[in-house]
C-alpha cells in the first residue's frame, strides 16, 4: 500500500521530509563531529606520510559523496523523464551544487595533502583530471538549469543533459587511464581487497563517511524543500495576478 | 532528408560566410601558436598535435551556435518538427552538414598547418586520419548542444561550458593518434577508439538532441 512514489506528491514529501530532517541533520553532525575528532586526534601518525595522512577523513568521504551525488542526480532524472514527478526534478536540481562544493572539497584537499607529499598542487593523474571533468559537469549541469526560464523545459533539458553527461563523464575516465599513467594511489577501501588501510584509520573514516552521507541527504532535503516553497511562491504570486 | 542537407549545404555557403570562417578561424589559431609559445622548431614539433587537434575543436565550437539559431529564428525549425520527417533525422542531418561545412574542409587544411608547426613527417597520415574519423564526433556532440541550448537569448557561452566537458575523450584519442604517430609508435589503438567514439555518437546522439529539441519547441 504505501511505496516509494507516494514521495512524489509535493505535501506527502513536506511532511515526511520535515520530521527527517531534525533526524538526519542530527546524525550528520555527531558522525561528523565523532569521526573527525577521532580522526584527527586519536589516530596514529603515518609512518611514512606523519599527520598529513589525516586530511584522509575529509578527502575520501568529499570525494565518495561526489561521485555518489551525480549517481543520485542521474536516477532523479531518470524518474522525472519517466514518471514526470516534479519532486524528483527538483531533487536533482537540489543536489547539484551540493555535489559540486564535495568535488570542490576533494579536488582542495587533494591539492593540500599533494603539495607536500607529491611536492606539487596539481598531478594531471586521471583521478584529478577526473574530478575536474566533473566538476565541470556540475557547473554545466547548474548554468543550464539557470539558464532556461520554464522550470518544466530547464528539468528536461538538465535531464537529458545529465544523461548523456553520465555516459561521456565513463568514457572520460577511462580515455583518461589511456591518456596518462597515474600518480594517485589505487582503491584502498574495497571490500574485496587483500592489502586496506589499517583498522585504527578504518573505522573514524568509516563514520566520517557516513556523516558525509548524512550531510548530502539532509542538505539535499532541505534545498528540495526551499525549491518546493519557492515554486509555491511562484504559485501564489500567479494566483494574485489573476484575480 | 537529401533536400534538407542541399539546403543547409546551401545556406552556409551562400549566406553569411559561415562556411569559411571555421577554417580561417583554425588557419589563425594555428598561425597565433608561435608568438605565445615562441619559434624554436623543437617545442613546436613537440605541442603540434595537441595545437592542431585543439584548434580543429575550437573551430567546430565557433560554428556550433549556427546550426539550429537561424531555423528556430525563422521559424522554419517548427516546419520542420510538423514535417514528416523525424526529428531524429533532421538533427543527424544537421550534423553531418556541420561536418561537411566545417570538419571536412579542417582535414584537407589540417597537413598545411601541420607544415607550418612543423609537424614531423610520419604524423601527416595520422592527423589527418584522426580528423577525418574524430570531427564527426564533435558535430554530433555539438549538435546535440546547439539543440539543448537553442531556446536561450545568448547561449553562445554557456554552449561551450555544456559541450566542451562532452569533447574531453574525442580531443584525448584524437591527439594521442597524432602524437603517437609523430613518434612513430603504432597509433592504431586509439584511432580504433576515436572511431568507436564517433560511431557511437553518431548512433545515440541525434535521439538526445532530437529530445532537447522537442522540449525547446513545445
Amino acid at each position: 500500500m504505501s511505496s516509494l512514489w507516494e514521495y512524489a506528491n509535493p505535501r506527502k514529501f513536506m511532511s515526511t521530509s520535515t520530521t527527517l530532517l531534525p533526524w538526519v541533520s542530527a546524525i550528520a553532525g555527531l558522525c561528523l563531529v565523532v569521526g573527525l575528532v577521532w580522526g584527527f586526534f586519536f589516530t596514529p601518525d603515518d609512518f611514512r606520510q606523519g599527520s598529513t595522512v589525516k586530511i584522509i577523513y575529509l578527502h575520501v568521504p568529499a570525494a565518495i559523496m561526489a561521485i555518489n551525488a551525480w549517481l543520485m542526480m542521474l536516477v532523479a532524472s531518470l524518474v522525472w523523464v519517466i514518471r514526470r514527478h516534479h519532486v524528483s526534478a527538483l531533487a536533482a536540481k537540489a543536489a547539484a551544487p551540493v555535489g559540486m562544493i564535495f568535488t570542490l572539497i576533494a579536488l582542495y584537499t587533494g591539492a593540500v595533502w599533494g603539495q607536500p607529499m607529491w611536492g606539487s598542487w596539481w598531478e594531471w593523474d586521471p583521478r584529478l583530471t577526473s574530478f575536474l571533468i566533473l566538476f565541470l559537469f556540475y557547473l554545466g549541469y547548474i548554468a543550464l538549469w539557470e539558464a532556461v526560464d520554464n522550470p518544466d523545459s530547464a528539468a528536461d533539458l538538465t535531464s537529458v543533459l545529465c544523461l548523456v553527461g553520465s555516459v561521456f563523464a565513463i568514457i572520460s575516465r577511462y580515455a583518461l587511464l589511456f591518456w596518462n599513467q597515474g600518480l594517485h594511489q589505487g582503491a584502498s577501501l574495497s571490500l574485496d581487497a587483500e592489502e586496506n588501510v589499517a583498522d585504527v584509520f578504518w573505522y573514524p573514516l568509516l563514520i566520517c563517511i557516513a556523516g558525509f552521507g548524512f550531510l548530502f541527504l539532509a542538505l539535499v532535503l532541505y534545498r528540495t524543500q526551499t525549491e518546493i516553497r519557492a515554486r509555491r511562491v511562484k504559485a501564489l504570486i500567479a494566483q494574485e495576478r489573476m484575480t | 532528408m537529401i533536400g534538407l542537407l542541399l539546403r543547409d549545404l546551401n545556406l552556409a555557403v551562400r549566406a553569411g560566410g559561415g562556411f569559411g570562417l571555421g577554417l580561417a578561424f583554425f588557419l589563425i589559431f594555428a598561425s597565433l601558436v608561435p608568438f605565445g609559445v615562441g619559434p624554436e622548431t623543437g617545442v613546436l614539433r613537440v605541442i603540434a598535435p595537441g595545437i592542431l587537434w585543439l584548434g580543429a575543436l575550437f573551430a567546430c565550437l565557433l560554428s556550433l551556435d549556427r546550426i539550429f539559431q537561424l531555423d528556430w529564428e525563422d521559424g522554419s525549425l517548427d516546419l520542420l518538427a510538423t514535417s514528416p520527417l523525424p526529428l531524429e533525422g533532421v538533427a543527424a542531418i544537421k550534423a553531418l552538414a556541420h561536418w561537411i561545412t566545417t570538419g571536412l574542409p579542417l582535414v584537407a587544411l589540417a597537413p598545411v598547418l601541420g607544415l607550418l608547426l612543423n609537424l614531423p613527417g610520419p604524423a601527416f597520415v595520422w592527423l589527418v586520419g584522426s580528423l577525418a574519423v574524430g570531427t564527426p564526433a564533435l558535430s554530433a556532440i555539438g549538435t546535440f548542444g546547439a539543440a539543448l541550448t537553442v531556446g536561450i537569448k545568448r547561449g553562445g557561452l554557456l554552449l561551450s561550458l555544456l559541450v566542451l566537458p562532452l569533447y574531453v575523450p574525442t580531443l584525448i584519442f584524437g591527439a594521442l593518434t597524432v602524437a603517437r604517430g609523430a613518434a612513430g609508435v603504432d597509433a592504431m589503438t586509439p584511432l580504433a577508439m576515436l572511431a568507436g567514439i564517433t560511431l557511437a555518437t553518431l548512433a545515440t546522439l541525434p535521439f538526445a538532441a532530437a529530445a532537447a529539441l522537442r522540449v525547446n519547441l513545445r
